[in-house]
């Protein structure tokens, strides 16, 4: 088997049995990349020559002896809103188009420190704002499943990257959905962890209560082990839990038996695809039949979480998104008069339809005498949305659910129409809005041959538990399937 | 009153924090280093950047709300203030909206002698901006500098308790002396550290109060007296000619000593106020409240008064120290020797020292003055081992040079003669070279007894101790 297509854990292992180089699986990542990326769109930016330098490095200090983490020598995928100091991080808006920035990400000191190889920059909608990667300013990415289909959003590069076998593992964010929505659009496993897990510091804001940083990879087994790598606590962000994290991949083989799931009725409903559905269900049962207790509970408020969400995330945004201005960096309008005109033109041109949308949105919530109506009621419902979750875990352990109503729709299908397109998002964005952890693993096909994904929901770091009940999924049916490009 | 109407006055004061580092990141908080280089991605408000709070932010601003009698909110979250400025990188202000750190206090103050009261609505954390440079070599840009942005403020925010200008100067004048006790802020005008918004209404007595404007950029305590005076003439000359005032924004220029309008009410600004989510919930624990309480230093109000009750000093003296800490820190220790009275200490401080302090523009610390020499001063001129004039030239020399007072009596030959002998040898030899004095004396010409206890000082080349030698001058006269 060709490298590319092996999983971090094993080429992990093979590197420390002698058995290959990381510039042999880097160089081979880059040939996979060559073949396949006219088709796919995955990269903003590639990174090769860096890439292959950092392999080397890594090589030389295996041959001397050095003890090296798990994942050294691994190459990674960033997706494109995470801070690269010295590479370019445009988050595919022609705002950022040629920004560098002069600092890196916490998540990625951490890549770096664990010796990780990092491939280069991962498309995505612009500023993370979508649900088909349809909304970056440079190009749409394909789904490798059916290059006419999307891959999802807004990590779609993430996502697409990891399938195509174009990375071997990547970082994607959550805002709504944005790593889990994707990663069951392409059939990988994707990983939003809690809020305040993932340092959010160089995670260029969408929506700052609700973002998080997580893994994408092809195996449970190599999320776990990418996870580990990038949580624990960062001084440099106020909103970092200040608590330690045990090895995730240690404990992955504990099994099901005892474990209590939820089955919420609210995500089953209408809208939801049939052979979703019974995907999902399918899925559930094959855990029941490995000691997993099933139980249907009710999560009433769902209905009101997408108004919730589209809400906060737009005023959010509103605010986060204001200081492209075109005064100190990124793009700036060439013909303007005066400070204002200058403003005006600047973010006109700068930004994207579905970003100025949310710009406005959130700008309407937030002003004065709409305040109360909009943002603060939908604060209110944050709150009742969490106690729900609160009250439904003192009863059960994991909540699944589908990951996405419907499998992956065809490029250009639903741009003209944002609510549907918002709509996708409508079994994902509870989680952010509780600040939960969730994973969406692989769990079959329909009968377009696309992918399904099951979520999996737990209570505030159990990423263990979550892990765990995923792994053993994988294991009984064999996740991750290799698709034809 | 002004020409019939009652005017009401409320004052925004602005403090920068004299912190080390900055509000939300670790740059240096220093005015005046050069342009741009005080910064980093987070106060630049890189993309990506969060914001991390300096306690001591807090700290400091608890320290105000506890000298200005405010209720502390232990619980309290930051704010985001929304607005579009190319000095404000972030295009936001973090700030406090519903809840600051420390409201509903008041502070006391002395106007013409009587006693005011001034509310205290709130008083809030903040951040600064940047600053726009504007120059002719920039070929018609403007360029930003970022040190200030992130430098840590406070907003005190006063009820519409003051009644004149006069009030409004003393107001302020009391606020920059505790801030200055407090040692929070430098309170230096021209650089900005500290700055006032002024709203002004007035209205005839017995009417409600009138429609108020917002006058901003007002940079030193008598540009607030000269711009609230403007404003008043301003308005009344409105409504004496039966016009309306507009609730509005404006700018004052103190150079051509006016106000213009900024914006009107209808064009005012939507802030989008909402709470900061990248920062977490301010939890103070009332321990750190008490703590901080019991820090506070005795403040300048509650100083000038028991200087006056206690030290019998004239209300203008006791003000003078006690609004600066420095003086009234040197003061109070030499007071607290308890060896001489206030009056042998205030005729050197507020004498030839203040004079020193001003001629030379230096401050206290710049000098070597202190309780210890400065005693000493007092001790040889009350115990007449030294004259008032050889005092004078032993203070000029211990301002600036860290020497003995005791030494210096020998050094510069200043010790009185006050040898009862040695004093008569003189009188005898200056008497007998001045028979014509002694005759007119004699002859009830009593300007003759200056003239000849002149010529004995003058002998003694100033050394004689002047009450002895009159005395003795006029007894040897009555004997002869």
């Amino acid at each position: 088997m060709e490298l590319y297509r092996k999983s971090a854990y094993e080429l992990s292992q093979m590197m420390k049995n002698g058995e290959v180089s990381s510039v042999e699986i880097t160089k081979s990542v880059f040939d996979r990349i060559k073949a396949v990326e006219p088709k796919i769109d995955a990269y903003v930016t590639l990174d090769e020559e860096n890439a292959l330098k950092a392999a080397q490095e890594i090589d030389n200090k295996r041959s001397a002896g050095e003890e090296l983490p798990e994942l050294a020598g691994i190459p990674i995928g960033i997706k494109d809103n995470i801070s690269t100091k010295g590479l370019r991080t445009t988050c595919s808006s022609k705002m950022l188009e040629n920004y560098v920035p002069p600092f890196n990400a916490t998540v990625m000191n951490k890549v770096y420190e664990n010796g990780m190889v990092v491939t280069g920059k991962l498309n995505m909608d612009e500023f993370a704002m979508g649900s088909s990667t349809e909304n970056s300013y440079f190009k749409p990415t394909r789904n490798p499943n059916d290059t006419d289909r999307i891959p999802g959003g807004s990590s779609g590069g993430s996502a697409a990257a990891v399938a195509a076998c174009e990375a071997i593992v990547s970082l994607g964010s959550d805002t709504g959905g944005s790593i889990r929505q994707p990663a069951s659009y392409c059939g990988v496993v994707g990983l939003k962890p809690t809020y305040g897990s993932v340092s959010r510091f160089g995670l260029v804001a969408f929506a700052s209560s609700l973002d998080q940083i997580g893994p994408l990879g092809r195996t449970v087994r190599d999320v776990a082990m990418l996870q580990s790598v990038i949580n624990g606590h960062d001084r440099m962000d106020a909103t970092s839990a200040y608590r330690t994290y045990s090895d995730l991949s240690a404990g992955l083989e504990s099994g099901v038996s005892g474990l209590k799931i939820g089955l919420p009725k609210e995500y089953f409903g209408k809208g939801i695809d049939d052979e979703v559905k019974s995907g999902i269900l399918n899925a559930v049962k094959a855990l029941e039949a490995k000691g997993a207790v099933v139980k249907e509970i009710s999560l009433p408020s769902t209905d009101y979480a997408l108004s919730s969400y589209y809400i906060i995330s737009s005023a959010e945004a509103s605010s986060n998104l204001a200081r492209y201005d075109g005064v100190r960096y990124g793009f700036r309008a060439e013909d303007y008069d005066g400070l204002i005109d200058m403003y005006e033109k600047t973010r006109s041109e700068g930004f994207g339809d579905e970003v100025k949308r949310r710009i406005m949105l959130g700008t309407f919530v937030l002003s004065s005498g709409f305040y109360d109506a909009y943002y603060k009621k939908a604060k209110l419902l944050q709150r009742r949305i969490s106690a729900e979750f609160s009250q439904a875990f003192s009863d059960v352990d994991v909540i699944a659910t589908p990951t996405v109503p419907t499998t992956a729709f065809r490029i250009g299908e639903n741009t003209d129409d944002p609510l549907k397109m918002y709509a996708t998002d409508i079994c994902t964005v509870t989680v952010n809005i509780a600040g939960l952890p969730a994973i969406s693993v692989p769990c079959g096909k329909d009968s377009k041959n696309l992918p399904i994904g099951l979520q999996l929901i737990g209570e505030k770091f159990t990423e263990q538990k979550l892990l765990n009940t995923a792994y053993t999924y994988e294991q009984l049916v064999g996740g991750f399937s290799m698709p034809e490009i | 009153m002004v020409r019939g109407y009652e005017v009401v006055i409320g004052l925004e004061t602005h403090a920068e924090l004299n912190t080390d580092s900055k509000i939300y990141c670790d740059c240096k908080n220093q005015f005046g280093l050069e342009v741009n280089s005080q910064v980093c991605p987070i106060c630049m408000g890189m993309p990506g950047t969060l914001p991390t709070l300096n306690e001591k932010v807090v700290d400091y601003a608890i320290k105000m709300g506890h000298a200005l009698n405010c209720h502390i909110n232990r619980v309290c979250k930051q704010d985001r203030k929304n607005y579009f400025y190319p000095d404000l990188p972030k295009a936001y202000q973090i700030s406090q909206a519903e809840v600051p750190l420390c409201q509903n206090g008041y502070v006391d103050i002395l106007v013409d002698g009587e006693e005011r009261r001034i509310g205290i609505t709130r008083i809030h954390i903040e951040e600064d901006a940047g600053k726009l440079l504007h120059s002719d070599k920039f070929h018609g840009c403007s360029l930003v500098d970022l040190n200030r942005c992130g430098v840590p403020l406070i907003e005190i925010v006063s009820e519409p308790d003051m009644r004149s200008s006069a009030e409004a100067k003393a107001y302020l004048e009391t606020l920059k002396s505790i801030l200055q006790y407090l040692d929070i802020c430098d309170c230096k005008m021209e650089q900005g550290s500290i700055r006032c918004d002024v709203n002004v209404s007035v209205h005839k007595p017995g009417e409600p109060f009138g429609t108020r404007s917002e006058m901003k950029n007002v940079n030193s305590f008598s540009a607030a007296v000269r711009g609230i005076d403007f404003e008043i003439n301003r308005q009344i000359d409105i409504l004496e000619n039966g016009g309306t005032i507009e609730q509005e924004t404006r700018r004052w220029d103190d150079a051509k000593g006016e106000s213009v309008s900024m914006r009107s009410k209808e064009d005012s600004q939507d802030y989008r106020y909402f709470p900061e989510p990248d920062l977490l919930t301010i939890v103070v624990e009332q321990e750190r409240v008490d703590k901080l309480k019991e820090d506070i230093p005795e403040l300048p109000n509650a100083k000038l008064l028991r200087y006056v009750k206690e030290f019998g000093l004239a209300q203008k003296d006791a003000a003078f120290i006690a609004e600066s800490v420095e003086l009234a820190t040197l003061f109070d220790s030499c007071m607290a020797k308890g060896r001489f009275p206030a009056k042998s200490y205030t005729t050197w401080i507020l004498g030839d020292f203040i004079k020193y302090l001003n001629d030379n523009s230096k401050t206290v610390s710049d000098t070597k003055l202190n309780a210890d020499n400065l005693t000493e001063l007092v001790e040889l001129i009350e115990n007449k081992t030294i004259s008032n004039a050889g005092g004078k030239k032993i203070f000029a020399v211990i301002l600036e040079q860290e020497k003995s007072v005791k030494e210096l009596v020998d050094e510069l030959g200043l010790a009185q003669v006050s040898d009862a002998s040695a004093l008569e040898a003189i009188a005898d030899k200056v008497l007998a070279e001045n028979e014509k004095s002694i005759h007119d004396y004699k002859n009830g010409k009593t300007n003759a007894l200056g003239y000849l206890v002149g010529q004995c000082m003058k002998a003694s080349r100033g050394k004689a101790n002047p009450g002895m030698m009159k005395e003795i001058v006029l007894n040897k006269l009555n004997n002869m």
